[in-house]
């Protein structure tokens, strides 16, 4: 279809070449037509390429302005390692569990059957949810899991049993690990179902027909098909709590130790009196990030090898 | 078979507590103001405050220019790739996914260090300005999800038939991209437009460094200084949120009519 397209807009510019002025419009044309990627570029070049750029070469030079490794030698402190510590942690954690909770969703609303309503509902809801992030999502844990919050009181009154006694704290590990599951999971759902709706009936039905038992589908049909989304997903979600701000300092203001507000702290007042440390605080983020990228790439492209 | 759906009854109901009770005791907590009865005070203490409306508006109006901006860049960027250039969709694709790769955080850094007043772009040097690289930021927050909403809309038409037939007719490369691709790729537009809005009323890290009145400060400003009207705002947030995915799915319903030519 587009090859036939291509071909007759050859065709109908073959005789317009002929001449030369009709050769010069139709260069004048292409490079009006290439205009319209400028202000993709230009935007690109000034709200991504640049400003990350920038930090790197920042974190690379000293207060004198002389190339150092000292800035990324500084990342090594005791405050900064154990910043960096918590905040991947729980990253890793509300990845983990957020993307396999939702491929339990995803599984149970799509192989379990579910009615076409409690699907919808689901998908709508998920849709929500993963967007309802950052201040709402901590006021909402604060009035259900804060000190005051009603589970809380209800937990102590009703069942005897203090939360707060066991040393939780809606800032501590389990505590943002368990509000950012609140965005996660929905996250997983929305991305996740259409990759396992994917999985075809007939290619269960074929497995079992082969003698395949429920774990031997799973084990060489499913699983390795849903394996290149799951990761990949897995790897969106690392990036997606990794980079979170909003919900912990709404949640706890800014005495949470986690590397975003650390670095909140050094954009608002250079909390760590050396702005070339900033830099490479950012940039050993964006370096976290990346990794987390890197590595689903590696197994996406593993994983095709064995789709084909 | 019937066995095989209780299990996935039970993933459904467990997952329906976890999300269903912050929302119930957010409610509850947000009724609870007056002391000793249910009462929808904390609403009224909300909507009395003028810095609501004035903040919620604020938010409002950066994030119609950050569609509007959204989508100057973006249609005629894929428009074009699509076209002529598709080998550059790959580099299209690794631009757009950049800032779910870098942290919002990092970038706002590197805004302020780049575009403060003693740079050759002082951006942060007026408050126009300031309010100009704020767009520019909740742009780049949404441009993964403006680009994957165009992108969608422009494989459902077959550009490059259009672009032929009113290149015949003597449109202008403008004329076809306003009058003839963008109200083809409305609906996928306005999609990812409510899905920006959602974003930016949503935004606290960007606005907060670079100190404009948005929504997002002003909630964390509740935050630490009211005991009841955060849940109240919570709850509304939420309604907001639902206001604008539901015209998402709305739209997307519409969609196969306006936009499939069978």
């Amino acid at each position: 279809m587009s090859s036939n397209s291509a071909s007759a807009a050859d065709a109908s510019a073959g005789p317009e070449v002929s001449g030369p002025a009709s050769q010069l419009r139709r260069r004048f044309r292409l490079g009006f037509e290439w205009l319209s990627v400028v202000p993709f570029v230009v935007f690109a070049l000034m709200f991504l390429a640049a400003p990350t750029l920038s930090l790197v070469a920042q974190a690379f030079t000293d207060p004198a302005g002389n190339f150092t490794f000292d800035n990324f030698r500084g990342l090594g402190s005791d405050q900064i390692v154990r910043a960096y510590t918590i905040s991947i942690q729980v990253s890793a954690a509300s990845a983990l569990f957020g993307a396999l909770i939702g491929l339990l969703i995803a599984l149970a609303l799509i192989r379990g059957r579910m009615p076409q309503g409690v699907r919808a509902t689901v998908m709508t809801f998920s849709g929500v949810a993963s967007n309802f992030a950052g201040v709402p999502l901590a006021f909402a844990f604060i009035a259900t899991l804060g000190r005051l919050g009603l589970v809380t009181i209800l937990l102590r009154e009703v069942f005897g049993f203090d939360l707060y006694r066991t040393g939780f704290t809606l800032f501590s590990f389990w505590g943002l690990t368990l509000t950012y599951l609140y965005f996660q999971i929905p996250l997983m759902v929305v991305i996740i179902t259409p990759a396992v709706d994917g999985l075809k009936r007939e290619w269960s039905e074929a497995a079992q027909t082969l003698g395949a038992s429920k774990w031997d589908f799973w084990r060489y049909v499913g699983l390795p098909i849903l394996w290149p989304s799951f990761l990949g997903t897995l790897s969106l979600l690392f990036a997606n709590a990794f980079g979170a701000i909003a919900t912990a300092w709404a949640l706890t203001g800014s005495n949470l130790n986690i590397v975003t507000v650390l670095l909140y702290n050094q954009i608002r007042g250079d909390a760590l009196q050396n702005p070339g440390l900033g830099a490479a605080l950012a940039i050993g983020m964006v370096v976290i990030t990346s990794i987390a990228n890197i590595i689903y790439l590696v197994v996406a492209k593993r994983a095709e090898r064995w789709m084909k | 078979m019937k066995q095989n759906r209780l299990w996935a009854w039970l993933i459904v109901a467990l997952s329906a507590i976890y999300f269903f009770i912050p929302l119930l005791a957010t409610f509850i907590f947000s009724l609870r103001m007056r002391r000793g009865e249910l009462s929808f005070d904390a609403y009224a203490s909300v909507f009395s405050d003028p810095r609501f409306f004035a903040s919620f508006g604020y938010s409002l109006a950066i994030g119609a220019f950050t569609i509007i901006l959204g989508i100057l860049v973006v249609v005629p960027a894929v428009y074009y790739v699509r076209l002529r250039m598709p080998w550059l969709r790959p580099f299209m694709e690794f631009v757009t996914l950049l800032p779910l790769v870098i942290p919002a955080l990092v970038l706002v850094y590197g805004y302020i260090r780049l575009y403060n007043s003693s740079s050759l772009i002082p951006f942060t040097g007026s408050v126009l300005g300031t309010d100009i690289l704020l767009v520019c930021a909740c742009m780049t927050l949404a441009l993964p999800y403006m680009y994957r909403a165009v992108d969608t809309g422009m494989r459902t038409i077959d550009i490059a038939t259009l672009t032929e037939a009113a290149q015949i007719l003597g449109a202008s490369q403008w004329t076809i991209i306003s009058r003839i691709v963008f109200p083809n790729i409305l609906v996928a537009v306005l999609s990812g437009a409510f899905l920006t809005l959602a974003i930016v009323i949503g935004e606290f890290t960007i606005a907060s460094l670079l100190n404009r009145p948005a929504f997002g400060p002003y909630l964390v400003n509740i935050g630490t200084n009211r005991a009841y009207e955060p849940s109240a705002l919570a709850i509304i947030s939420l309604l907001v949120t639902w206001g604008a995915m539901g015209m998402i799915q709305l739209l997307t319903r519409f969609a196969p009519k306006t936009a499939r030519k069978d």
